[in-house]
């Protein structure tokens, strides 16, 4: 008998009499009055950074400054300008210099400010993780209270791969100190959009 | 209202003034108390050491003694919390039963079934409340800090009922003492750092006593303010709620 | 091997150290109180969770087959191992196959359970560990000593020097800022190079076929998404029914941990990137006896948070090298006496039974309660000292007979009162630090028979 069937039986015979699965109720678990607001707040305390904006036009800017300083800029929304479609080839050695990405986030969660992005977002796996400085855009109404109300927005088997990041990289492993850029990003702000 | 005495072994041996104490203020809370003679231990030394098997003697000896009580009383969370989680008796089943529904700690008995709201004792010193583990995380005399939960403390409410006492609270409030049955000699070391962490904090408080309702983790304390020479005592919460002017 | 209590005693012998690796954790266990503390439903969500692990395990089979059936369909290889060695010898497979030589690995409790990089070593083959504590301890060649924390009893000047030693850090500079940045250059190399990444899992969804791994430091990450070969390995009860559970597993795992409300990254893996191959390993190590002991089962509900460790008022004070075990803490004194019950038989009583554990648990694991039967099962098993056993026969025999019991009272109160020598000596494990009490002329029931007999 191989390992698989070895286990598989063994498991079978020692798991415990059928109990039920608890119905969760996403509307009985907490709501925020001001969910962007919450948003904001959590964000900041975990050492990223929120911005409120109107429109595009700041971003676009910004995305244009960035550039023209001849950095590894990379940017991967459309309403911004040119994505850089062609990261999505790129190996960890040629983009162990960028500077900063630009990426679309589908739901922000108020409870811990965190921003889900999905693979064809971010282009290249790697880009959100290896960048030194992470910017994220979300819309406002796609800011949801908890959790719970972020997995009902998104499809976890829809692509290949998807993350909730929730600001910058960060360890506290020596003594406990906090320290803000591990091995992500040393910084992540995420632009809002009213 | 027939109450039966029960008087943890250690207790009757080494601290019987605590005893005295239960007695006294039971009576003069009216209750009808009676101490059965033939009462030795009830099995938690050997049970928590792993050998349960071992306690049977004393579960059919314990409840020999206790049968036909409606309450059986006791100032020991602990021992309490054994009687009620493992007191087993082939023999008489019912009556172990009844036993285990039917024991109280001490404060719990005074604050939910005797409903006490007033208590003429004064005891005018400075008292740190040391919270005991089987009591509070197993009989739920009061709130932990890990739950969630709204806080309340049995033991403390009927402390505030005491005239002239300054009552203080250890920065960590319901950190364990380290006395932990035979935990306390056969891990001797991390049992007595553990003691000696929770006296540095209500030291920080200029107590003159440490109370609490478990008779072993104030030995325990004891034992160490004793060899360090402090001048703070331990004290049985029995004794002053006992205690008169 | 050295025993608990020795082992701790060694720990404790240092005491402002053990004082500061107390302070440290109890800080962890207060950050923990207070992410809970803002969350309205705490209680109901440690019960939501408790019940979704509870039908998780009593359907595990079925799941088990969902989730391999998905992750095939996803393109993924599983494999199943049926203890340590087999989970090695797999992963030595695929690096051979691939004649691969650069490896990072992010954190995984269960290759540290398994004993991976030794084995891995023995076949001249170097893991890098990538996770910034691991690879302190890994420099230091000890194990971790906290599973989330694997550094925490560590002070800044022992990484300093570690580092200086190997990373060429400047000597006598302790900041962690200083500290981390290096280790962070360090290991961009080593991401940058790597062929092959290992990471852990803190949920595979039997729904989808896919896993989600969570780190602070985004490392399983930089290696997963940069190696051209992926191995995640999970026990087999990392298993959980839908990816919507995910949600209330994640709101709970970090504000347990560390009382953050989410770790920075929670990775979501479902398929291979274009030109990779992922691999899953599903370990049973002894799981699939511990699901068949009914009083200790649900043990298998643990998501590595930890808290227990940090609210541990014994784990504070002994370190997480005396359990001498790679999980540690009131969990590892639960989870290691099935997987060997002979090394392991002094874990269940490095306890006081005290309960904090119990209630601090994300998914209401009953810790104390499982001490309390372990210490049964070990005794009953005749893993323990036969003197211990004889005291407890004597004590037995004595307590259970009324007679008895009041003579050796009268006996040992009186030997106590006349020959304090006689019990106040080094043998004495009470003596050594504390007084004994001081014994009193009667006990209560001579008292009683005089005050209240008729």
């Amino acid at each position: 008998m191989n390992a698989r069937e070895k286990i598989l039986n063994a498991i079978a015979a020692n798991q415990p009499e059928a109990v039920p699965l608890p119905v969760i109720d996403k509307d009985t678990v907490i709501s925020y009055n001001d969910v962007g607001m919450q948003f904001n707040t959590m964000l900041e305390s975990i050492g990223g950074k929120a911005v409120c904006i109107q429109d595009l036009q700041v971003l676009k800017e910004s995305v244009n400054a960035d550039k023209a300083t001849g950095k590894f800029i990379v940017n991967t929304i459309e309403a911004l300008g040119e994505v850089d479609e062609y990261v999505s080839s790129l190996s960890a050695a040629q983009l162990e210099k960028l500077e900063k990405a630009y990426i679309k986030g589908t739901v922000g969660v108020a409870e811990n400010g965190a921003v889900w992005i999905y693979e064809s977002q971010m282009l290249n796996r790697l880009v959100p993780f290896i960048c030194q400085h992470l910017v994220l855009v979300i819309d406002k109404k796609d800011i949801v209270p908890t959790m719970h109300h972020a997995y009902a927005k998104i499809d976890t088997a829809q692509e290949g791969f998807g993350v909730f990041i929730a600001g910058p990289s960060k360890t506290a492993d020596i003594e406990q100190s906090l320290v803000i850029g591990a091995h992500g990003a040393r910084s992540a702000t995420v632009y809002i959009i009213e | 209202m027939r109450v039966g005495l029960f008087i943890p072994c250690y207790i009757d041996q080494f601290y019987p003034q605590v005893a005295i104490a239960t007695l006294q203020l039971l009576e003069k809370l009216g209750c009808n108390v009676s101490f059965p003679l033939q009462q030795t231990c009830c099995g938690q030394p050997m049970a928590n050491s792993g050998f349960a098997g071992l306690s049977k003697g004393c579960d059919k000896n314990f409840v020999k003694n206790f049968s036909g009580f409606d309450y059986v009383v006791a100032p020991s969370g602990s021992c309490v919390l054994h009687i009620k989680e493992h007191l087993e008796d082939q023999g008489h089943p019912k009556e172990a039963e009844r036993i285990r529904n039917n024991v109280y700690e001490l404060t719990e008995f005074l604050t939910d079934i005797l409903k006490v709201q007033h208590i003429n004792a004064s005891f005018p010193h400075s008292v740190g409340f040391h919270n005991s583990c089987h009591g509070q995380r197993g009989l739920h005399l009061s709130s932990m800090t890990e739950t969630m939960l709204p806080a309340f403390s049995k033991p403390e409410q009927l402390l505030n009922m005491v005239k002239g006492i300054q009552l203080s609270n250890p920065e960590r409030r319901d950190e364990c003492c380290g006395f932990g049955g035979t935990f306390c000699v056969f891990e001797e070391a991390v049992s007595v750092k553990m003691g000696k962490d929770r006296i540095k904090e209500h030291e920080v408080n200029a107590v003159e006593y440490i109370t609490g309702g478990d008779v072993s983790c104030l030995m325990h304390l004891e034992g160490i303010l004793k060899r360090k020479g402090s001048s703070v005592k331990t004290i049985h919460i029995a004794e002053i709620l006992n205690s008169e002017l | 091997m050295a025993k608990h209590a020795a082992l701790s005693e060694k720990f404790i012998a240092d005491e402002p150290r053990t004082d500061w690796h107390d302070e440290t954790l109890w800080f962890v266990r207060q950050k923990r109180d207070k992410a809970a503390h803002g969350l309205p439903g705490w209680e109901q969500l440690r019960e939501l969770a408790s019940q979704i692990k509870n039908h998780t395990l009593s359907n595990l089979e079925k799941y088990l087959r969902q989730f391999e059936q998905q992750a095939k369909a996803n393109g993924i290889t599983v494999h199943w191992a049926a203890d340590g060695d087999e989970h090695n010898k797999i992963i030595h497979d695929i690096i051979r196959k691939h004649n691969i030589e650069k490896i990072v690995k992010s954190k995984s409790m269960l290759t540290e359970e398994c004993h991976l990089n030794e084995y891995l070593l023995h076949q001249g083959i170097e893991v890098v560990d990538t996770d910034l504590g691991e690879r302190i301890v890994q420099f230091r060649k000890e194990p971790p000593s906290h599973i989330v924390l694997p550094a925490i009893h560590l002070k800044k000047q022992d990484v300093s020097e570690t580092f200086h030693k190997y990373l060429q850090t400047e000597k006598g500079n302790n900041d962690p800022q200083y500290l981390t940045e290096a280790a962070r250059q360090h290991l961009r190399d080593k991401f940058i190079q790597s062929e092959l990444a290992i990471t852990g899992v803190n949920f595979a969804v039997a729904e989808t076929g896919g896993f989600v791994v969570c780190t602070n430091e985004g490392n399983a990450d930089m290696g997963a998404h940069t190696a051209a070969v992926h191995i995640a390995c999970m026990g087999f009860e990392k298993i959980i029914p839908k990816a919507e559970h995910l949600a209330v597993f994640l709101r709970l795992l970090a504000r347990s941990a560390t009382g953050q409300a989410i770790t920075t990254y929670s990775s979501h893996f479902l398929k291979a990137r274009r030109g990779q191959e992922m691999h899953i390993v599903i370990v049973d190590n002894g799981r699939s006896k511990q699901l068949g002991r009914k009083d200790f089962r649900n043990s298998l509900k643990c998501i590595r948070c930890a808290a227990c460790f940090n609210t541990c008022p014994v784990y504070r004070r002994s370190g997480g090298h005396s359990y001498h075990t790679a999980v540690a803490g009131p969990l590892g004194s639960i989870i290691n006496p099935n997987m060997d019950m002979k090394a392991n038989a002094d874990l269940p009583f490095a306890s006081t039974l005290c309960g904090s554990c119990s209630n601090v648990c994300p998914v209401k694991i009953d810790i104390h309660e499982q001490l309390w039967k372990w210490r049964q099962v070990v005794v009953a098993e005749g893993y323990v000292d036969a003197s211990k056993k004889t005291g407890m026969r004597g004590m037995a025999y004595i307590l259970a007979k009324p007679g008895m019991y009041r003579f050796a009272g009268k006996m040992g109160r009186w030997v106590m009162r006349t020959f304090p020598f006689m019990i106040n000596n080094k043998l004495n494990a009470w003596y050594k630090q504390r007084e004994m009490p001081e014994v009193p002329k009667q006990s209560f029931r001579d008292w009683y028979l005089k005050n209240r007999g008729k």
